[in-house]
């Protein structure tokens, strides 16, 4: 087993989550993470997508992917060729005492403090999933109260985009008694 | 150019630009409006009795016209029985729009009176699905619907349209042009792999074509002649390929398979090289996938993608049109050929000769009683390959895949992928309408025809004479015969006791056909003759028949091809064949 990310274009079309996380339930495809959101073109949803699966069944997942009419691209992303971050928030117990200890820690990893009372702050950090591992291992001796993780989000390095490389906006044209010209 | 009218009429415009000639369908509350329009267009509506009709109906049709079937019905029940044969046409790749209504938006998510997720629901066995709330996206819908489900892989698209978008005002546009993004059937082969693949054919010395239902979706029937006499390698079809290499041929080695032929199954297992057009490696056909074909390397076209390596790695994928790709590989091979080739004539005659020692066949019943499988070779026989044959699920389809014979593509319908019992009467009464002129026979099981025999009222009353044999052997035989074979003949609930009730003649006769009956081997051509001279009705035929025969040979599930059986614990003698 694996561990792959997808970088998936989808159309902004009512049902096409369902479409997605239907597909990877049917088919047994174990999803680590999946995480959606708008684009630079309104039109487009990016979904970022961290499975799980055999190397050889990789490719099946991305043609399976890829048969769905909504779904527009599918590009993997190498650790190498790719940002990756994932959003992390946490509630930890912390009081004027230790506030200089936390404060140590947050300044290792980036992190920074979003809100805060009398026994607890919670924090904000960005990272790959190693980083943000390493920094709730290194908050965990202050107390975890609450935490929420979102799922992977990457982008490609360099100039590069898969927007620009596969948007087509290429028309099919339908004739008039359209059934013949659509039939093998 | 646009008119003003309503969403119902948008709809129904939409439908008859989309080149619409007959629909089946019922209509209830939520499609209601579009019935309305209906009444005076130039589409022929067929009012089916029950919504799975209608939509094995448009699969009939579309299976024997190659043209998209249409099926329409009204939301919650309506919709939901249509999901049976939407997930039929996913899986054996019929090219099918479903049209349902749908509660009014506003109540879309309150669970009100006949609301089903129907857009939800059929998912995963859709091409694509739509819900249309806008008025306005009706002829946009529709003319992506069309295109999606008959272009590519062919599939079924519904369209799932809430009744306040039916009512509306809305002008009608049929658009110009489709924009779909995210689908761009690859129709072209590419070049490197065709070469590929002809280098590979004229290495090979112990080729084999397997040939899947694409090459009929594809209309390659002819293309498929040409390279199977130039390469001369041995032809087997599979389920939902019969028909599309004639029976007749000296190359062609029947079915492969659970039930297939020894020759075929074995021409499979021994080959050194698949050439696999428009199959997908179904278990049905590999029995245990790690013992299928091992020394076989596989040449996989198909237009599908995804089902390239699914099941089995190919070692030249292929992706395209079969029609096209098996054009582009007719020169390439000859191309190869003229530099040298491997001998063939050792694997064809070791072939050839197991084929001859293992022809299909069964024995007479010992009691005197009807074979089933004597019945389906004498319908054949006396109505000849130009007829359509559409079989439910069970034994008598695996007895009508192997002795009818079957000469042209688009004659042999059948639900191979789903296994749908109840297939064969609304899949008949559709064939019938996409082929008035030819004549089509039903053979079904007692157990099938008694799940959706209401349609012959339907075919009755539309002037649809389709031929009905009921294999009657009073049982669920297939599953009879898994119990005879793995359960000690513990035959629990197997028994329809169908011989006794319903009498098919009568039943025949109240929906408004001919009733016959018949139960000795003497009367079958008569029977036959006074079916097939009937043409202006319905018949119906109770083949009263020996409830033991069983389907042979046989590869029992998960087991290895290699284990094939061509009678109860009889394995073809091995040592007497040089494979």
């Amino acid at each position: 087993m694996s561990t792959h990310t997808l970088s998936v274009l989808v159309e902004n079309s009512p049902g096409v989550l369902a479409r997605v996380a239907g597909l990877f339930s049917r088919r047994a495809y174990n999803i680590d993470s999946l995480a959606v959101g708008p684009t630079e073109n309104p039109d487009i949803s990016r979904m970022t997508i961290v499975i799980n699966v055999e190397s050889h069944s990789l490719d099946q997942v991305i043609r399976q992917l890829d048969k769905l009419v909504n779904v527009i691209h599918i590009a993997e992303l190498k650790l190498t060729d790719s940002v990756q971050a994932e959003l992390l928030l946490v509630k930890i117990s912390a009081t004027s005492k230790n506030r200089f200890d936390v404060d140590a820690v947050l300044d290792t990893y980036g992190a920074a403090i979003v809100d805060e009372d009398a026994d607890s702050m919670t924090i904000e950090a960005t990272g790959d999933a190693a980083k943000i591992s390493d920094l709730l291992n290194a908050l965990e001796r202050f107390g975890i109260r609450e935490l929420a993780q979102s799922g992977l989000v990457a982008i490609e390095r360099g100039s590069g985009s898969l927007a620009d490389r596969t948007l087509s906006t290429q028309s099919i044209p339908t004739a008039d008694s359209g059934q013949a010209d659509y039939q093998n | 150019m646009s008119k003003k009218m309503s969403g119902a009429s948008s709809l129904v415009q939409s439908l008859e630009s989309a080149g619409v000639d007959v629909m089946f369908g019922i209509p209830g509350g939520a499609i209601l409006p579009a019935y309305d329009p209906i009444f005076d267009s130039s589409i022929r509506h067929i009012l089916v009795r029950h919504e799975q009709g209608a939509g094995h109906a448009a699969t009939g049709y579309a299976q024997v016209t190659g043209r998209v079937g249409v099926c329409i019905a009204t939301s919650g029940p309506g919709a939901t029985n249509l999901v049976t044969p939407l997930a039929d046409a996913a899986m054996d790749s019929v090219p099918l729009v479903a049209i349902t209504g749908q509660v009014p938006s506003a109540a879309i998510g309150t669970d009100a009176f006949q609301e089903a997720d129907i857009r939800g629901i059929t998912m995963p066995f859709t091409k694509h699905n739509y819900l249309i709330t806008d008025p306005n996206d009706i002829p946009r819908a529709i003319a992506e619907a069309f295109y999606i489900a008959g272009t590519g892989r062919p599939g079924p698209v519904l369209v799932d349209i809430a009744k306040d978008a039916l009512q509306k005002e809305t002008d009608f546009v049929w658009p110009k042009g489709l924009s779909l993004p995210g689908y761009h059937p690859q129709l072209e082969p590419e070049n490197q792999a065709i070469k590929d693949a002809a280098a590979l054919i004229a290495q090979s010395a112990k080729p084999v074509f397997y040939v899947g239902g694409g090459v009929i979706k594809a209309n390659a029937s002819k293309e498929l002649m040409q390279l199977a006499e130039l390469v001369g390698a041995p032809v087997v079809t599979t389920l939902m390929a019969l028909g599309s290499f004639p029976d007749s041929h000296p190359q062609h080695f029947g079915m492969p398979g659970m039930h297939g032929t020894v020759g075929a199954v074995t021409a499979l297992q021994k080959a050194d090289l698949l050439i696999t057009l428009g199959a997908r490696f179904d278990d049905r056909v590999t029995g245990k996938l790690s013992t299928f074909a091992v020394n076989a390397k596989v040449i996989h076209a198909d237009i599908d993608p995804a089902e390239i390596g699914k099941n089995r790695f190919a070692d030249v994928p292929v992706v395209g049109d079969l029609k096209h790709t098996i054009s582009a590989l007719i020169p390439a091979i000859k191309a190869e050929f003229a530099k040298g080739r491997a001998d063939l004539a050792p694997w064809l005659a070791s072939m050839n000769k197991l084929r001859a020692t293992y022809p299909l066949g069964y024995d007479a019943p010992k009691d005197g009683s009807l074979s089933p499988q004597y019945v389906i070779e004498r319908i054949s026989a006396l109505t000849g390959p130009e007829a359509i044959y559409v079989a439910g699920v069970g034994q008598h389809q695996m007895w009508a895949a192997q002795f009818v014979k079957y000469e042209n593509p688009r004659t042999w319908l059948n639900s191979g992928g789903l296994g749908t019992m109840g297939y064969a009467v609304p899949a008949a009464m559709g064939a019938k309408v996409g082929a008035p002129d030819a004549t089509v026979w039903a053979i079904d099981g007692d157990g099938c025809f008694q799940m959706t025999n209401q349609e012959l009222v339907t075919c009755a009353l539309n002037n649809i004479p389709i031929k009905v044999a009921i294999i009657n052997n009073e049982s669920l035989g297939m599953v009879r015969q898994w119990q005879t074979l793995f359960y000690e003949g513990r035959y629990s609930n197997t028994n329809l006791e169908s011989k006794r009730v319903p009498d098919f003649v009568k039943l025949a006769d109240a929906m408004g056909c001919v009733g016959l009956t018949c139960d000795r081997p003497e009367d079958v051509d008569a029977i036959i003759k006074k079916a097939n001279s009937i043409n202006d009705q319905p018949v119906v035929v109770d083949f009263r028949v020996f409830r033991d025969a069983m389907v042979w040979p046989m590869v029992a599930a998960g087991t290895s091809n290699d284990d094939i059986k061509i009678a109860r614990e009889m394995a073809p003698d091995w040592d007497s064949q040089e494979l």
